[in-house]
């Protein structure tokens, strides 16, 4: 399968721009949340360490694939729970009881 | 698991898996959209997990995956060791969890071009664009592995906070970032030299290394921070690696994310990307100002005095900071800000951006004591109140409320934006003593008249003055 270089770099051009427009307004009380949210996100290498890992190939290639595969399911799974876990707490005055 | 699945759907696959990463791109954009809002920001951290869940499962059917044991395992191993580092972590310890995080994504990234390296038997295979892509991966990845687990050292205290620095580093630096891109120019040109990955690695290893030791610790969240965007790219790269979208999409996402949150919290610091990363401003200015001179006088107050001060108050402002969040005093300050609102005393905080040890995490712990978001006042918002303020209780915050930024035009925190709790009719300053703050400079805001000293560590003296009330 060949891919046009020029394609995926107008794919990631975009992305980019996405990115910037997403957080510009984002108020302070959100910062951490945020950081560690978009940090889950970038574990998505997980999808590139499955492939490594499950392809056929040299042992070498796919054992340090599957270090990759812990190292990004740490990153995502920790990642995403521990910013539900901040997020659950935010709650507004009328919540209270 | 593509081999379930009979010939006819086979043929289609490929194209169905792209369709599918296009939802979960969906899911990612919207719930990063959704994370702005304190509202609905629970509900898109879940949307972007549902978007990775749907990339995950869905790449299990990608034809190249013949063999799932290493998969399962390390899906299994990682998922119990970040499920027990999520539930286990304190509050206060979150930029540190934060920083070990993105040290693993980085580092995943860095293995993921090195596993696709080493699993190919014909290196030669590889073209121009993927050798190219494997080196920014194995670069960009690596820094961020050893540059997170430096800030991580300086935030938990193994490293001194310190900025450690010797002249020419910066230059030294920078001259290695860029011998670093001419081998990976060199290694996609010729890449049948071993020795040559090798040198790559471990040079952007240790870049990592020199490049975040040099930096103070109270400047470590803008490193995570712009940390955080190099994983994101380091993702992008390794997509470039694999030609996978997802991968490319998601990378350069949190890619330009990280660098607008970095620029934001530059801003709230009043200083540039580039005086954080090569200015080494901790260093220099310590302890320059830290003797007070002796014509100064301070005022003290006690748990007693304080109490009756803001009890019969009928608004009161509190002002956290980073000693708060070090003295794990956000329950007490919430058990003292309930008596007083039980007596009808008005009570609100205000949060300067950078207060607590990452920007935001004032905002993490006070939720955590279930202050409701609606009472934190970032400081455009609280700084027109505080002149019908009748008392400012400032605990563990220095630079933040140091009139010198605005008064002082050779000061080294100078035009840094700060909160005027000096329009109150009342300031209380929670310090253990006189000590400068990071910015290493004298606050007059304590010798003000209409200043009072409560001395000692910010949780104990909460705690007096949370007795203290009850006698009132």
């Amino acid at each position: 399968m060949e891919v046009d270089l020029t394609l995926l770099l107008f794919i990631f051009a975009l992305a980019s721009f996405i990115g910037f427009e997403l957080i510009a307004k984002v108020p302070p009380t959100l910062h951490t949340p945020l950081m560690s949210g978009a940090n889950a996100i970038s574990g998505i290498t997980i999808v590139g360490a499955l492939i490594v890992a499950g392809s056929l190939g040299n042992p070498l290639g796919k054992w340090i694939g599957f270090a990759a595969i812990i190292l990004a399911t740490i990153n995502v799974v920790g990642g995403f729970m521990v910013t539900d876990r901040m997020l659950e707490m935010f709650k507004k005055k009328e919540d209270e009881k | 698991m593509s081999a379930f699945l009979p010939e006819t759907i086979l043929n289609w696959l490929p194209d169905a898996i792209q369709l599918v990463y296009l939802v979960a791109t969906g899911f990612f954009i919207r719930g990063v959209k959704l994370l702005n809002s304190p509202g609905t920001a629970r509900k898109g951290n879940q949307f972007a997990a549902i978007g990775m869940m749907i990339g995950v499962i869905v790449t299990l059917f990608d034809q190249k995956i013949v063999e799932f044991e290493l998969i399962v395992g390390g899906i299994v191993i990682g998922g119990l060791i970040g499920l027990l580092l999520a539930k286990k972590v304190q509050m206060t310890a979150m930029p540190e969890l934060v920083a070990v995080f993105n040290g693993f994504g980085g580092a995943a990234s860095a293995l993921v071009a090195w596993g696709e390296l080493a699993r190919n038997p014909d290196i030669l295979s590889f073209d121009t664009t993927g050798l190219v892509s494997i080196g920014l991966s194995v670069f960009i990845g690596a820094l961020t592995f050893t540059g997170s687990f430096i800030a991580f050292g300086k935030l938990s205290g193994f490293i001194s906070g310190n900025a450690i620095t010797f002249p020419g580093l910066n230059v030294i630096n920078i001259g290695a970032m860029i011998a670093t891109l001419g081998l990976i120019g060199y290694f996609a040109y010729d890449p049948t030299n071993p020795t040559l990955f090798w040198v790559i690695l471990g040079i952007s290893l240790l870049i990592g290394v020199t490049s975040v030791i040099p930096i103070g610790g109270a400047d470590m969240p803008v490193v995570i921070s712009l940390l955080n965007s190099y994983s994101g790219i380091a993702a992008a790269m390794a997509g470039f690696v694999l030609q996978n979208n997802l991968l490319i999409v998601s990378g350069a996402l949190v890619g330009a994310a990280g660098l607008i949150l970095t620029n934001i919290m530059c801003k709230a610091m009043n200083r540039s990307l580039v005086n954080v990363i090569f200015g080494s401003f901790g260093a220099a200015a310590g302890g320059a100002g830290a003797s007070g001179d002796g014509d100064k006088t301070v005022r003290e107050t006690s748990a007693e005095d304080l109490a009756i001060q803001v009890a019969y108050a009928s608004k009161v402002v509190i002002v956290p900071g980073y000693g708060l969040a070090v003295a794990q005093a956000q329950h007490i300050v919430k058990e003292v800000a309930t008596k007083l609102e039980s007596r009808g005393v008005q009570v609100k905080y205000g949060i300067h951006p950078v207060a607590g040890r990452m920007p935001g995490h004032m905002n993490v712990l006070l939720a955590e004591a279930d202050v409701p978001y609606d009472l934190l006042k970032d400081m455009d918002e609280i700084n027109p109140e505080f002149a019908t303020t009748d008392v400012v209780l400032i605990i563990g915050a220095n630079d933040v409320v140091n009139p010198l930024a605005k008064t002082d035009p050779t000061g080294p925190i100078y035009g840094m934006p700060i909160l005027n709790v000096d329009e109150a009719k009342r300031t209380i300053v929670f310090k253990r003593s006189l000590s400068v703050g990071y910015a290493g400079i004298d606050n007059p805001l304590f010798y003000a008249e209409k200043n009072q000293m409560f001395f000692g560590d910010a949780k104990k003296s909460l705690q007096a003055l949370n007795e203290a009330l009850n006698e009132v």
